[in-house]
């Protein structure tokens, strides 16, 4: 970095000198001992303008109705927002509630969290397990299994829709397996699962890897004096193993439910915006729909629907921190 | 354990060299099986990227992209479609000038002469393997998917950028001094990983509209400059920078900014290149922000135009997959060539 030979170095050089100069000069205004602050204050301003000030905003605004923008235009209507969300004759027909969809989307997206958590966390343990073993060719496979983690969701939401198609591949080799075709995302129980599918698909690759990191951490010599007591691989896997990898499991698992409650990018290309009907309408798109999709821009609803949902995610998280602590220690 | 398989063992056990156990083999077909499954919808997208319109919804489908071959005919307006016809045993490839019922008729497309009348079954249209390159020129040329991918190189370069800057300026501060509030400036950072952004869409797009910059790029780019997980990295590999070069620099008169630039900076270059790639791909992946901000065509990053195309254009699949291709490219081009740094940088923050 002394020498400075190209000429983009030199460009560089130029615009720093430019920069230099007057933060040198606050320098010698404040001194150096409080250079620190004027370091952290770009970082600082945008976390509160962008993360903080949202926070207020969002508890603000769920206590106003009406569809102004302006919150100083926006009627206060106490708990009105919350009342109408939560309101329900009977909480497991979604149709007995006063905001129906809101209730679709959070059965919609407990069923998916159940089944996406138990699917995911199986595939990637045993992808761990295997990819811990010495087996040939490791690291291909375990980049091939990380490579989804890295696309777009809507790249990966429209190369399963063509797949899913009624012309697209999997009906063609059903086809010749002889089951007549389908047309898999106009189907509720078709779509839901291919939902978890592209999932799984989608993420599992990044689970592998923490987990396989936490078998790696795993002392090698505890297996080895297993060997010579010539333990069976079950009690390896249940007396060693899975007892070592416990800790990193539940922190897996709370990561992967704090994660798959906001499901909506892939979910929302590959369903045709949660279709069919509102089989795949998941809880982040009802709040999308009600704050900028619909005809009402309903922002002091969505909010309230944001705060019960961040509540919701803010327990998750304090557990996983809780759990990573323990991991640590 | 005696004849029958063990999932449990097959999945525990460890190689013993010389044999091939039934563990090894299932473990190799989970694993082939799972590449597979990784690999097949998308080569099968990108196969059907090259196929042309008419062959596109073909079904049963054909592997590869093939189309049925036409020829100009001296003699003939259009171009005639060419056919393998059997004639005395033997196959020739005719031109078909019209079908009457059950016969057609065919002329030898280099050397028409009078068109001979051959029975129907015993054609076969001519296929070739074709590439249909104006699934990848007509969008990029017709629509405007030039101007999506324009956009979301500058969101991604410029976002990247900043958040290089932004957050390795931070972590200097919070990893080379001492002042009143570092600890808690550094949980507070470290604390905004816990509000993700469904929770704060709503009233953070009601902040990018009181500052002006709804329907505009750089309200796409700001709010995602600050970064905890960048913070995190940045500063756990600064600490690791003895600070003896620091005060050695202090008593050669540099100043502080200087310090940072010259010394610091260069030596954190491996954490900074970790997270420029996750920078990247962070912001070229990015949906559901651009989406809730951007609301003109001119202005949309290629996610959200793929999204819009695929709304307007429901059954044009041949430009919606060249064009999902074409997105899939730098992104499979850093993970070809920086995959190492990725699972390092996963495995070492555990965020992604």
């Amino acid at each position: 970095m002394i020498r400075s030979t190209g000429l983009a170095d030199r460009a560089v050089d130029f615009a720093m000198a430019l920069v230099e100069a007057p933060i040198n000069a606050v320098e010698r205004l404040i001194g150096k001992r409080r250079m620190p602050y004027l370091f952290l204050a770009p970082n600082l301003v945008l976390f509160g303008i962008f993360t903080f000030l949202p926070i207020a905003i969002a508890v603000g605004y769920a206590f106003t109705g009406g569809t102004e923008l302006l919150i100083s235009n926006r009627p206060f209507v106490g708990l009105d927002n919350f009342r109408k969300l939560l309101s329900c004759a009977d909480y497991l027909t979604p149709g007995s509630c006063g905001e129906s969809l809101f209730w679709t989307a959070i059965w919609n997206t407990l069923w998916f969290v159940g089944f996406n958590v138990v699917a995911t966390l199986l595939v990637a343990l045993i992808t761990a397990l295997i990819l811990n073993r010495a087996i040939a060719a490791r690291g291909f496979f375990r980049a091939m299994f990380f490579y989804p983690v890295l696309l777009s969701p809507v790249v990966i939401g429209l190369i399963w829709k063509w797949f899913l198609d009624r012309n697209g591949l999997l009906n063609a080799f059903l086809q010749m397996l002889g089951v007549p075709p389908e047309i898999f995302l106009l189907d509720v129980g078709w779509s839901r699962f291919f939902v978890v599918v592209v999932s799984v698909w989608f993420h599992m690759g990044f689970y592998t890897l923490i987990l396989l990191a936490g078998l790696q951490a795993i002392p090698k010599d505890l297996y080895e004096a297993a060997a010579i007591d010539a333990a069976t691989p079950s009690r390896t896997l249940f007396r060693i193993t899975l007892p070592l990898l416990g800790p990193n499991l539940l922190v897996v698992l709370i990561l992967l439910m704090i994660r798959s409650v906001q499901i909506f990018d892939e979910a929302w290309v590959l369903t045709n915006g949660g279709g069919p009907g509102t089989a795949n309408t998941f809880l982040v798109q009802y709040i999308y729909q009600t704050a900028f999709a619909g005809d009402l821009r309903l922002f002091g609803l969505a909010a309230a629907a944001s705060v019960l949902m961040g509540l919701v995610l803010l327990v998750l998280t304090l557990a996983q921190l809780r759990l990573g602590k323990k991991v640590e220690s | 354990m005696h004849g029958t398989f063990n999932t449990i063992g097959f999945l525990t056990r460890t190689r013993r060299p010389g044999r091939i156990g039934i563990t090894d083999i299932l473990s190799w077909l989970w694993l082939i099986g799972g590449t597979l499954a990784v690999l097949v919808p998308v080569a099968w997208a990108g196969l059907s990227s090259l196929k042309p319109e008419a062959e596109i919804t073909r079904f049963p489908p054909t592997l590869l992209p093939r189309a049925a071959m036409q020829a100009e005919v001296p003699g003939f307006d259009k171009p005639l479609s060419l056919w393998n016809v059997m004639i005395e045993g033997e196959t020739r490839e005719m031109a078909m000038v019209r079908r009457i019922g059950l016969k057609a008729q065919m002329v030898d497309p280099e050397n028409p002469g009078k068109p001979i009348s051959v029975d129907t079954k015993s054609i076969s249209p001519v296929q070739r393997m074709t590439v249909a390159t104006e699934n990848y020129t007509d969008p990029l040329t017709r629509f405007s998917f030039l101007t999506f991918l324009k956009n979301s190189v500058f969101v991604t370069l410029v976002a990247t950028l900043l958040t290089l800057i932004v957050n390795a300026l931070a972590a200097f501060a919070l990893s080379k001094y001492r002042f009143r509030g570092d600890k808690a400036i550094f949980v507070l950072i470290i604390s905004t990983l816990m509000i993700p952004l469904t929770v704060v869409m709503v009233p953070a797009y009601l902040v990018i509209v009181g500052v002006g910059l709804v329907d505009n790029l750089w309200g796409v780019i700001i709010p995602t400059v600050a970064s905890p997980t960048g913070v995190f990295l940045l500063r756990q590999y600064m600490l690791t920078i003895p600070d003896e070069l620091i005060e050695a620099a202090r008593v050669d008169a540099a100043s502080e900014f200087r310090i940072f630039w010259r010394i610091v900076l260069p030596l954190t270059a491996p954490a900074l290149a970790v997270l420029a790639i996750f920078s990247v791909l962070w912001r070229w992946n990015d949906f559901l922000w651009p989406l809730i901000v951007l609301s003109s065509r001119e202005n949309f990053t290629l996610q959200v135009g793929l999204n819009a195309f695929q709304g307007e254009f429901s059954v044009q699949w041949h430009y919606i997959l060249a064009m999902t291709f074409l997105s899939l490219v730098p992104v499979t081009v850093v993970f070809l060539f920086l995959q190492r740094y990725i699972t390092a940088g996963i495995a070492g923050t555990g965020m992604k």
